[in-house]
């Protein structure tokens, strides 16, 4: 299987949209209310370029090891539709007279395998996104339908890929890579509804290229992809063609449509955009941004192996998202033992994340609470396996540990006259198990896990050894 | 008070003198063409809307800020706007039905730069739809009348903003220039027009006809009226990125060194198809700069008769993608129908014009794969071509000279029904726009038709930049009194 991916990146941390001075985080605001002359196409208006997209391509171009160009311009792609204001959309092309911002580039990939793997991108560009049509009562039923050009106009990088990967899998990793260097970059953030969107090219066994459009979250790529997979293998195994096909990713329902045959493929009538004069670079200007270029996924990671110690492996899992990263980092401040926080984030702070389907940005607790957590389990003042509960205690609360141990009555209990008082209990109840105790120093650790088990594992284990021994001896010498 | 034919004979730079120094009104100066253009715009169809109480209350408001102490570069002077330059809340056409009932939200940065210079905007002039055609009888309200003669054409697309300016119902005109629409109907109806350098004025709210070539230009009745108009317009605007500012200043007394000018006749432009006056007028002109002791030689621009060909590929193609917008969707004349976006589209822009859809059709077919490399492509490359062969003739030469237009205005209809004929009224100016030099038409005399008089004009083309030298050259035409517009009433009295 050979897989391509055309990944669209808004440029949403920019203040402004790429030709015009609306806002770039559009995502709150009230249909049609972010927008003005040139971004509505108004009759007159006149495209000019934010230096700071520029700036933020080349960024992206070089974490990416793409060659910037030092002149490029832009190209009109003209086709109708109601989200485009202007019936064309401004964007990049390495033909009719265009030049993108960058070509080529690699990205590498962690896998199961013993090497890494290698993606060659094909090229980065820049563009504008178009505005959101509503279909009020679905796609194909609606009488009307609604156009919101809040987000019209808005900074785009398209990076191609080539078909490098071969599984959905490796989709999904290129993705979360590049989810990640973007969010090192702070050009993207990706985390709004959007701000990632994906076309894939897959093909099987050499058949036919297939397109799926509007993958709008880059989460569902994986998910698109195999069922994709999954399609084609079907097709293959009835004996039927694949068709050369541009299909849609039906998000609700998780299958894949045809929506162009190639046959119907558009002419985009590509022609330079006469409106922007073309782009000229300095060399020192991309060599500035080189030298500027924020610390990235991957050196992140050799450094939090060299400075904390950590394996190659729980390094990687941090750094391929920049906020848990973050997390750690800033945990370790307050609570320098970076390995065991990082065993924390990775089991207990990934399983509440995965179980509330929430980002790290989501969670209820930060760093500080973490790291007074784990304090707390040094000083004895509660136990490891209390520390778990408190942790899921705090992502649901959003309280901090000292108070969840506190409303729950969870401290360690270290008080001997309270565990004498429970032994005898336990004692009583189990007479038999103090007989085999009595015989067998072995069954000594069942009484002792009874009385753990009367108050969920928080009585120092020290001093409930010693009381049990104590009453037992007594037993013996009675 | 003077007399109102007094006050529309005067020129706009005295116009705003007088108001600055309240030796009279902004407001009786525009009663004065507001009078004209009620008496005669019926007849001429210059203008395809009047804002008169818009214009009355912003004279009043400038008369009433010079009691403040206010000044102005051009106090009062009453400006015809072509319909295809955006004015915040004035109906805006461009001569077609398929943006009837759209009033732009914002101005124009040249009407920025005018309001704020006290000018007074009159109202929107006729043009061909969307500004392609060369005598505005493509336009939706019907065309405007040359007031010379009323057989005639004014020239186009321009030509209600000519009219305007000829006819003394506005001080200045504005209009664009895509392929000679300001200087062909400038030559028609015997007034001054100018097509700067590509980048002097700021494009920003001129609806695009073909973005890399065309400028908004200017009509007028004095090089000196022009030389104002012209500095308050021009310039780098943060909202147009292809615009920029030129380091010579017009303030100051230029000219001084024009007679160590050299200009060449361009051959290729005075030849055979030029008619006898106004070769006759573009003779004159040369020995009146003879005897300013410039020195005058023939040149050749060896490509000249391919520009029109290259020049209606590139217009076409950028005007196919262009007037892709109007869709009825955000603005304009929306066509109630059931049906898919693409049938809605359909009968949408079925409202465009015959010459607005053949230009349409061509230029999508010119930029469609397949036919790019042999069209637009090959048009862009001749543009380096015919670029290098002007910059070859301006290293030997200050000046370029030859006709605006190869005749006078010709008879409404006898173009309409032959486009290759219509396109040929162009043959002098689109070389202009392909190379992006600035030029002005100059009108240079008459010739004798139907018992009455038509101008007939001579082009002055300047390297890049140097709208200076233009200005020198025609203030020395405008001293020895080779070219002197005029007020003109309908038909071709003079007043």
């Amino acid at each position: 299987m050979k897989i391509g991916l055309e990944i669209h990146v808004q440029l949403n941390r920019l203040r402004s949209k790429l030709f015009c001075g609306c806002r770039a985080d559009y995502y709150t605001l009230s249909p049609n209310s972010n927008v003005c002359a040139v971004c509505l196409g108004l009759p007159g208006s006149l495209p000019v370029l934010n230096s700071g997209a520029v700036r933020q391509a080349i960024m992206v171009s070089l974490a990416l090891r793409a060659n910037p160009s030092t002149r490029f311009n832009f190209v009109r792609k003209n086709y109708f539709y109601p989200d485009m204001p202007k019936n064309f959309q401004i964007s990049q092309y390495d033909k009719a007279g265009g030049a993108p911002v960058s070509k080529g580039g690699e990205m590498e990939l962690t896998t199961d395998a013993q090497k890494p793997l290698r993606v060659k991108l094909t090229r980065i560009q820049i563009e504008e996104d178009p505005g959101r049509l509503f279909h009020p009562s679905g796609l194909g039923s609606s009488k009307y339908t609604l156009v919101d050009y809040n987000r019209a106009g808005v900074g785009l990088l398209e990076i191609v890929t080539q078909p490098d990967l071969s599984t959905p899998r490796e989709a999904r990793l290129l993705i979360t890579k590049l989810r990640s260097i973007l969010e090192h970059l702070g050009v993207c953030n990706t985390s709004l509804e959007g701000a990632m969107r994906v076309d894939a090219n897959i093909s099987t066994d050499g058949n036919n290229r297939v397109e799926i459009k509007n993958i709008s979250s880059y989460k569902d790529v994986e998910r698109a992809l195999e069922y994709e997979a999954v399609r084609q293998s079907q097709l293959i195994a009835l004996g039927k063609p694949i068709e050369r096909e541009t299909r849609h990713w039906l998000e609700e329902k998780g299958t894949t449509s045809s929506s162009r045959a190639k046959e119907e493929e558009q002419d985009y009538r590509y022609f330079p955009e006469p409106d922007i004069p073309a782009v000229e670079l300095t060399e020192d200007y991309i060599k500035d941004i080189q030298g500027s270029l924020p610390e990235l996924p991957d050196s992140r990671a050799s450094r939090f192996c060299r400075e904390y110690g950590l394996t190659p492996y729980d390094a990687g899992v941090l750094v391929l998202d920049k906020a848990l990263a973050d997390y750690f980092e800033e945990t370790v401040r307050l609570y320098p033992k970076p390995r065991i926080v990082s065993n924390w984030i990775q089991t207990e702070l990934l399983r509440q994340l995965n179980e509330k389907k929430q980002e790290i940005s989501e969670l209820r607790f930060g760093p500080k609470e973490l790291a007074e957590m784990l304090s707390m389990i040094d000083k004895g003042e509660i136990s490891g396996k209390t520390g778990k509960k408190v942790v899921m205690e705090m992502a649901l609360t959003g309280e901090g540990p000292k108070s969840v141990v506190e409303r729950l009555g969870l401290a360690r209990l270290g008080d001997e006259a309270a565990i004498r008082a429970l032994a005898q209990t336990v004692f009583k109840e189990n007479p038999n198990a103090v007989k085999d105790a009595l015989k067998n120093p072995e069954a000594v650790n069942f009484l002792v896990g009874q009385i753990m088990k009367k108050i969920s594992g928080r009585a120092d284990p020290e001093i409930t050894n010693r009381v049990v021994r104590g009453l037992l001896k007594a037993q013996t010498s009675s | 008070m003077r007399h109102s034919s007094e006050i529309v004979r005067t020129d706009a730079t005295t116009i705003a003198k007088m108001v600055s120094s309240q030796e009279t009104q902004a407001r009786e100066v525009l009663e004065a063409f507001l009078e004209r253009i009620s008496r005669y715009n019926d007849a001429l169809r210059a203008f395809v809307y009047v804002d008169t109480e818009g214009a009355r209350t912003r004279a009043s408001e400038i008369d009433r800020e010079i009691k403040r102490g206010t000044t102005y570069r051009m106090a009062g002077v009453p400006i015809a706007v072509k319909d295809v330059i955006s004015v915040k809340g004035l109906p805006l056409t461009c001569g077609s039905k398929i943006l009837r009932g759209y009033v732009p939200p914002y101005d124009a940065t040249v009407i920025a730069r005018l309001r704020k210079a006290g000018c007074v905007i009159v109202g929107m002039t006729n043009t061909d739809e969307f500004a392609m055609g060369s005598s505005t009888e493509n336009s939706a309200y019907g065309p405007s009348i040359n007031p010379w003669m009323q057989s005639r054409v004014p020239g186009g697309s321009s030509g209600g903003s000519a009219v305007a300016v000829a006819a003394g119902m506005a001080a200045i005109g504005l209009g664009s220039d895509t392929g000679g629409s300001v200087r062909l109907p400038a030559s028609f109806v015997g007034v001054y027009g100018l097509k700067p350098s590509y980048g002097a004025v700021s494009r920003f709210g001129l609806v695009a006809f073909s973005n890399s070539i065309e400028q908004i230009g200017i009509f007028a009745r004095s090089i000196g009226d022009l030389k104002l108009t012209y500095s308050v317009i021009s310039g780098a605007d943060p909202l147009d990125g292809t615009t920029l500012t030129f380091d010579w200043n017009l303030t100051t007394e230029e000219g001084t060194k024009v007679n160590a000018f050299r200009a060449g006749k361009v051959i290729e432009m005075s030849g055979e198809g030029v008619e006898p006056p106004v070769l006759e007028a573009l003779d004159r002109t040369v020995q009146t700069l003879k005897r300013y002791s410039i020195q005058i030689e023939n040149v050749n621009i060896p490509h000249l008769e391919n520009c029109l060909a290259a020049y209606y590929l590139i217009a076409m193609s950028e005007a196919s993608s262009n007037l892709a917008r109007f869709d009825g969707v955000r603005y304009g004349n929306r066509v109630k129908t059931e049906g898919n976006w693409n049938e809605e589209y359909s009968r949408v822009r079925a409202l465009f014009g015959s010459e607005v859809k053949r230009r349409v059709i061509l230029g999508a077919h010119a930029l469609s794969s397949g036919f790019f490399s042999m069209y637009y492509d090959k048009a862009a490359r001749f543009r380096t071509l015919i670029k290098s062969e002007f910059e070859s003739a301006f290293r030997n030469y200050d000046l370029l000279i030859g006709p605006t237009s190869p005749s006078p205005a010709f008879r409404l209809g006898e173009r309409t029904l032959d486009p290759v004929q219509m396109y040929l009224s162009d043959v002098d100016t689109v070389p202009m726009n392909l190379t992006g030099v600035p030029a002005l038409s100059v009108p240079t005399g008459f010739a004798n038709a139907e018992g009455g008089l038509l101008p007939v004009a001579t082009q002055l083309i300047a390297p890049y930049g140097r709208e200076d030298t233009i200005f020198s050259i025609a203030s020395l035409l405008e001293k020895a009194g080779v070219s002197a517009p005029k007020v003109v009433n309908p038909w071709g009295n003079i007043l």
